[in-house]
């Protein structure tokens, strides 16, 4: 039911983003190259490929990155781990997850202990709880974000203890970026 | 065949480059007063509820979830307005937005409005304010622009997103809309359609936009924490009155 795509790596758990099709082209052209350390790593770093005709009604939970591109109703938890929803994924479920990018539809909450990733074309209509969240130009997003402050953190409260301007700009800006161009639109 | 001089060549470029799309990310910034008044009156709040009108953007959602820790509720109200133009259901957008949010009332610390009165009827206008001062918390804030001049704009009609560049000022980047803005609304009618809300601040900026605050009075009895907005002023003395206190 699953297939296990080693092929189709993020590059590390801030930057797992690639879509599943385009990125296991290129890893699979770039295969032979890679150094033994490389290959090594990229192993440990499975990803597990819902695919397009796969329906799942229930509860999904793994201790791997998972991208879906088929349809999922029900539940999803994947704690300490990135779910990536492909550009034909439909999940229509409550979602946990360490990391989340949206690039198809999802239809339920979603709650990230990192990061929400709403990419141009992605669609989210439920409540968000994460610390990070990055809705590109293009997405269409219904709900409410929450972005709970991190305990330890020293986050800007109202005049207080602001940053300037410029910092937090440059602080926004990973998290803003999206890999879109500069003058996409809605 | 036909032969192309170099300058065909590059008048054709520069015609391309002007069909090019609104609003990119160059689009104009500018400076916004209330802004920070805004988020002053909220920072006392612990997580507080913001309700956005305006289309959703990325950025803003990031710039008021880091600034305020807050919860962000987006309701596209642009959105509804195209739907009811669409349908041809314009006349019933009074009856819709009477009826537009299902949250309780005083349960929203902060509203950001845009300049979504502008593209309302007066019945319409009237009826979202109502609806926005019930679900608004007693002594929250509602930030909202408007026009102050009749829309000159040639050529298709645009709404505009405002991206927070920060706490001062913010890019305009205008996009496709059903319907142009309406006739301007005044003073007085924009402080009645609050009530009993009243205006904080008040500021005229160059491009004619009015960025006006306003605040639901605490409930008798509670003491609220003064920001250095100053607390609401008299409706008939809003900071601005009689003139221009801020430009850009």
């Amino acid at each position: 039911m699953w297939k296990r795509d080693e092929a189709v790596k993020p590059a590390g758990p801030g930057t797992p983003a690639t879509p599943a099709a385009p990125a296991q082209h290129q890893a699979q052209a770039s295969a032979p190259a890679q150094p033994d350390s490389r290959r090594q790593q990229m192993m440990e770093r499975d990803v597990v490929n819902i695919g397009k005709s796969v329906v799942i009604k229930g509860e999904l939970n793994g201790s791997e990155d998972l991208t879906v591109e088929g349809h999922v109703e029900g539940k999803i938890e994947l704690r300490d781990h990135v779910l990536t929803i492909g550009p034909n994924g439909k999940i229509k479920a409550q979602v946990f997850a360490k990391a989340v990018i949206v690039l198809g539809e999802v239809n339920g909450n979603v709650t990230a202990s990192e990061k929400v990733d709403i990419r141009d074309g992605g669609s989210v209509d439920g409540d968000i709880v994460s610390p990070r969240v990055a809705i590109a130009e293009g997405a269409h997003f219904r709900g409410t974000v929450d972005m709970q402050r991190k305990g330890g953190q020293p986050q800007a409260q109202g005049q207080g203890g602001q940053r300037p301007p410029q910092q937090q700009q440059q602080q926004q800006q990973p998290a803003n970026t999206p890999p879109q161009p500069a003058a996409a639109h809605h | 065949m036909p032969s192309l001089s170099l300058s065909d060549l590059f008048s054709r470029k520069r015609k391309d480059e002007g069909d090019a799309p609104e609003g990119g990310a160059d689009s104009p910034v500018h400076p916004t007063k209330a802004l920070s008044k805004f988020l002053s009156s909220l920072s006392t709040r612990q997580q507080p509820l913001l309700l956005d009108l305006g289309p959703v953007v990325g950025t803003n959602v990031t710039f008021f979830g880091e600034e305020l820790g807050c919860k962000i509720l987006v309701e596209n109200v642009f959105k509804d307005i195209d739907r009811h133009i669409s349908e041809g259901k314009l006349e019933e957008l009074p009856a819709f937005l009477a009826k537009r949010f299902s949250q309780e009332a005083g349960s929203v610390d902060g509203i950001l409005c845009w300049d979504i009165f502008d593209y309302l009827d007066w019945k319409a206008a009237q009826a979202l304010a109502r609806e926005l001062v019930r679900i608004l918390r007693p002594d929250g804030a509602v930030l909202a622009q408007f026009s102050t001049t009749e829309s000159k704009v040639a050529g298709p009609p645009t709404y505009t997103k405002y991206v927070v560049v920060d706490r001062q000022t913010l890019q305009y980047r205008p996009y496709p809309a059903a319907r142009g803005r309406q006739r301007p609304l005044v003073n007085r009618d924009i402080q009645r359609m609050f009530e009993p809300a009243r205006i904080t601040e008040s500021f005229l900026l160059k491009n004619n936009l009015r960025e006006v605050l306003f605040r639901k009075p605490a409930e008798p009895g509670s003491q609220r924490p003064r920001g250095d907005d100053g607390g609401p002023a008299s409706p008939e003395s809003p900071s601005d009155e009689g003139g221009p206190t801020s430009s850009d």
